[in-house]
């Protein structure tokens, strides 16, 4: 079974979080990778929040490639951070050669150019590397973005956490929102792009379960986005829905549940808005989802939240401090980093419920 | 004895010869009572019995004028093999047995210069259908369960009506965060994923059709199920256009535009909608060829209906004076759209063809979105009568065109826009969840069925060539014929009925169906889920092959 997990926290936190949420939901064998996406980064980045910073898992030539082409587009490198990784013997983990966190400042003509503007251009170079990549192997861009980095890799989650040195906190590497999964792809191919969480343009999403109109939501998603390629797995469908209901169409986060998990014709037709949520399922039926899951998203604010497909089929629960929200798909999980807590606060959102956690950490229950 | 010509025409001439067991017989007249084709009739044989009394033969002789039942041989009345008699017979006395040495279609076209024209049956098809060399392949597992069909709930409605691109939504954010509507939408109706196809109040018997509508209403008003009937192009009985069950009917204009006059008439006293508007460029069963209601079934209802004499009715093949189908569904949109007020959604149906999918990549690109919805029909379905030739001869299967179709949408990302729905050959084997199911995961949003719903009413036709005598206005079963004393042998209610618990089962079925998969609503695009055995067949619709 999947485990996802996020935390919000007032304090910037240490990846070692998110690796103890989600260690303690391990059940038989599902040891097949781990990733998470840090936004709202502390430590070394804390002072490059508004530069984009790219994350990169690659070759020593995947690595000059990809400095190559960001030089030349005019961006220039203001901060590099290697991590230190510590291979032993033993150890079950596939890793590239170099991990690479990068940030760079725009190139000089677009400096006062406008967020929108700066916004395409990221987008439009992490697809370029991503490209220049692909061919032989060279490695993986994962995301190009202010104040966001991400980590992808396959093996067991433990023994990438080792090599990372992810168990042990220290203040260079912290973030305020963390998003993380264990385990690979089940359905399609292990890549690594195919792990959760996905990030798009400020937006993260990850999932646990199975997205059954994964055909019907690549096939329509296709064709809406240049950004949205790859779908390597069928959860990457709801960061893509994501993107494109609350950025691309400009509609309030709620609308997200709504055409993902569109209400049952009788109960629409009950409905004040009935004529607003019957156009938008008509319009977006192929980006509604079938099929069991829970899904955590991020939004460029930084906004977490989390909501379920419409017959409620995958566990989530919601623990919460005076200082940190956790969101994860067992309760166990957040009693390994929260055990001090009021667990009767815990919230167990149902199948219409978006939970949001939004500035200072003030939670809300929308029904939808 | 007589003497034999040998271009007579015998039994062995004709596809159908009478068993006939005289012993059996008490000469009730049952039969020749209950052929509406006069394919037999009473005759008189005479016998010669011969006996002997005494020890030796001393044979005696009488003669004897008996009556028996005989197969009339004449390329007019002809048995049908339709087994009314058969039915009817009390003894097990008689009954049609097929002929395989026939030469009907030779005589037939030698004697009358003519060609054969028949009931809507393609009997030409020897092989597995298309449709049956699919299954549905990807069941749901562990990490994607399967749904519970009796427990879990399903919505199983399909749009009908032009739907809007998202960006074209005219939604505003308002000032609470929710959005508000800015504009007008094109109108839509959600409804039951089986339309009861095109059949006109002309082509079946008044019984028949108050038989399905009233199918239609209680399936509407007491099971829940949203299902629209098409009127046909026949017009419709004013008292049905003025009444509440209006809004269950989707009217059909074809290229005789027949019974228009009446339905623009009543509008000012409709009291409802109807459920939409269907503009009939083709049909699937004789493309390209008219519509065939011969004389002997336009009565005198069906010439009121339609203002029309008593005359052989040809619909043309096509919507004369128009130059274009975009330049037809242009105008008649507008027309249809105005008269309606913009409530009601406009559909258009043409039949598959070579060119239907260009046909449709032009609708979708249309930028006034009047198409409501795009009705493809194939071979294989048909009620109609028409000429033999093209109802075996012309006309493209449904299957790979309506997955073209759907193809074509997706290229352009536009799919769903323009809601397509399919029919053709569709509940062939009685199966109509399992064909529907499928059809749907190639990309159909719905179907429509006419042949079916004869066949729930207790048509005996098949496609071997029994009975398909619909154009004859002989139906023996009363479902397609004028005759009144035809017409009585069919109960309505029973008919209503049958369709009902069809629909209910059938309904059943999708879900059985929809639950292995993981879907709750309908598996519209969802090609995944189909497998296919024949590698051929995999490949032309792009789903998986498997051995
Ligand atoms: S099978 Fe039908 S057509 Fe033939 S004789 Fe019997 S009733 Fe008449
Ligand atoms: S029973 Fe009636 S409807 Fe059926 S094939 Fe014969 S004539 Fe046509």
């Amino acid at each position: 079974m999947c485990r996802i997990g996020a935390i919000k926290s007032s304090e910037y936190i240490h990846p070692s979080q998110a690796l103890l949420l989600m260690q303690s939901q391990q059940k038989g064998h599902d040891n097949s990778g781990f990733a998470m996406v840090m936004h709202d980064l502390g430590g070394i980045f804390k002072n490059y929040k508004h530069l984009p910073t790219l994350s990169l898992a690659c070759t020593d030539e995947g690595l000059k490639l990809a400095e190559d082409i960001l030089h030349e587009a005019g961006f220039s490198r203001v901060l590099q951070w290697v991590p230190e990784t510590f291979h032993r013997p033993g150890l079950d983990i596939n890793a590239m050669p170099n991990y690479v966190f990068e940030t760079f400042n725009y190139p000089k003509h677009l400096r006062n150019a406008s967020a929108k503007e700066k916004e395409e251009l990221l987008l439009d170079m992490r697809l370029r590397l991503r490209f220049a990549l692909e061919e032989g192997d060279q490695g993986y861009v994962y995301s190009f973005w202010p104040d966001v980095v991400t980590l992808k890799e396959i093996g067991d989650p433990r023994d990438i956490g080792t090599y990372f040195n992810l168990w042990e906190p220290d203040d260079q590497f912290t973030a305020k929102v963390i998003t993380a999964q264990c385990r690979q792809n089940t359905n399609y191919d292990i890549v690594r792009y195919a792990a959760h969480p996905f990030f798009l343009q400020g937006y993260t999403a990850l999932a646990n379960g199975e997205n059954t109109f994964y055909l019907k939501n690549k096939e329509f998603q296709r064709k809406l986005h240049r950004g949205y390629i790859g779908f390597e797995s069928d959860s990457q469908c709801f960061l893509y829905s994501l993107h494109y209901v609350h950025r691309e169409l400009g509609w309030p986060l709620p609308y997200f549940k709504h055409v993902i998990t569109p209400l049952p014709f009788d109960e629409v037709e009950r409905r004040e808005d009935r004529d607003t949520l019957l156009a938008i399922r008509q319009s977006l039926a192929h980006l509604e989802i079938n099929g069991p899951n829970t899904i955590i998203g991020v939004l460029p604010d930084n906004t977490l939240f989390t909501c379920c497909d419409a017959k409620k089929l995958r566990p989530v629960v919601v623990g919460r401090t005076p200082n940190m929200v956790a969101i994860s798909s067992e309760v166990c999980g957040i009693n390994e980093i929260m055990p001090e807590r009021d667990w009767q606060q815990d919230i167990y959102p149902n199948e219409r419920e978006v939970v949001v956690v939004g500035q200072d950490l003030e939670v809300q229950r929308w029904k939808q | 004895m007589e003497t034999m010509k040998i271009h007579d025409v015998t039994a062995n001439d004709l596809p159908w010869k009478i068993r006939y067991d005289a012993s059996r017989c008490t000469l009730c007249g049952s039969c020749t009572a209950a052929c509406s084709f006069r394919a037999i009739a009473p005759k008189v044989e005479r016998r010669r019995l011969v006996w002997s009394e005494s020890e030796y033969p001393e044979p005696k002789s009488r003669y004897s004028a008996v009556p028996v039942i005989r197969q009339v041989k004449s390329i007019r009345n002809y048995c049908r093999g339709c087994g009314i008699c058969e039915k009817v017979c009390p003894n097990d006395a008689i009954g049609p047995e097929r002929n395989v040495d026939t030469r009907h279609p030779i005589v037939t076209r030698c004697l009358a210069g003519d060609s054969v024209k028949r009931g809507g049956r393609k009997n030409l098809e020897g092989t597995t259908r298309t449709l049956d060399k699919m299954r549905i392949g990807r069941i749901s597992q562990m990490t994607d369960p399967s749904l519970d069909a009796q427990r879990h709930t399903f919505d199983m409605l399909a749009p009908f009506g032009r739907i809007l691109p998202p960006g074209q939504l005219p939604f505003q954010v308002g000032a609470d965060g929710r959005l508000e509507k800015s504009g007008q939408a094109p109108p839509v109706q959600w409804i039951y994923p089986v339309i009861i196809g095109d059949m006109s109040i002309g082509a079946l018997s008044w019984r028949m059709w108050e038989g399905v509508a009233m199918a239609t209403a209680y399936l509407n008003e007491q099971c829940g199920l949203p299902v629209r009937m098409c009127s046909g192009e026949g017009g419709v009985p004013v008292r049905l256009l003025k009444s509440r069950f209006l809004k269950y009917m989707i009217l059909q204009i074809a290229s005789g535009h027949f019974g228009w006059n009446r339905i623009v008439k009543a509008m000012p006293e409709m009291i409802e909608d109807p459920a939409g508007i269907l503009i009939k460029i083709g049909q699937g069963a004789k493309p390209g060829d008219g519509g065939l209601l011969q004389s002997q079934k336009v009565a005198a209802h069906i010439q009121a209906i339609r203002g029309v004499p008593k005359a052989d009715l040809l619909s043309p093949p096509n919507h004369q004076g128009l130059y274009s189908i975009e330049e037809s569904v242009q105008k008649m949109f507008l027309s249809f759209n105005a008269a309606f007020k913009f409530r009601v959604p406009v559909a258009i149906k043409v039949a598959a063809s070579a060119t239907s999918v260009s046909v449709f990549n032009n609708l979708v690109r249309d930028p006034y979105n009047i198409v409501g919805g795009f009705f493809l029909d194939g071979i294989d379905g048909g009620t109609g009568a028409a000429h033999e030739v093209s109802l075996d001869h012309t006309g493209h299967p449904i299957v790979s065109k309506l997955r073209d179709c759907y193809l074509a949408a997706t290229t352009q990302g536009r799919q769903g826009q323009i809601p397509l729905w399919a029919a053709g050959g569709l509940g062939k084997t009685g199966d109509l969840a399992a064909d529907a199911f499928k059809m749907m995961c190639l990309g159909a949003n719905g179907v429509f069925t006419g042949k079916l719903i004869l066949q729930m009413a207790g048509c005996v036709g098949n496609d071997m060539g029994r009975c398909n005598a619909c154009n004859t206005g002989l139906c023996p079963a009363g479902i397609t014929t004028q005759e009144s004393a035809l017409a009585h042998r069919l109960d309505p209610e029973k008919v209503a009925q049958n369709i009902v618990n069809y629909f209910l089962a059938m309904d059943q079925e999708f879900k059985k169906l929809m639950a292995p998969i993981g879907n709750s609503s309908l598996p519209v695009g969802r090609a995944d889920a189909l497998v296919s055995t024949d590698k051929a067949v995999a490949d032309r619709l792009q789903i998986q092959y498997v051995c």
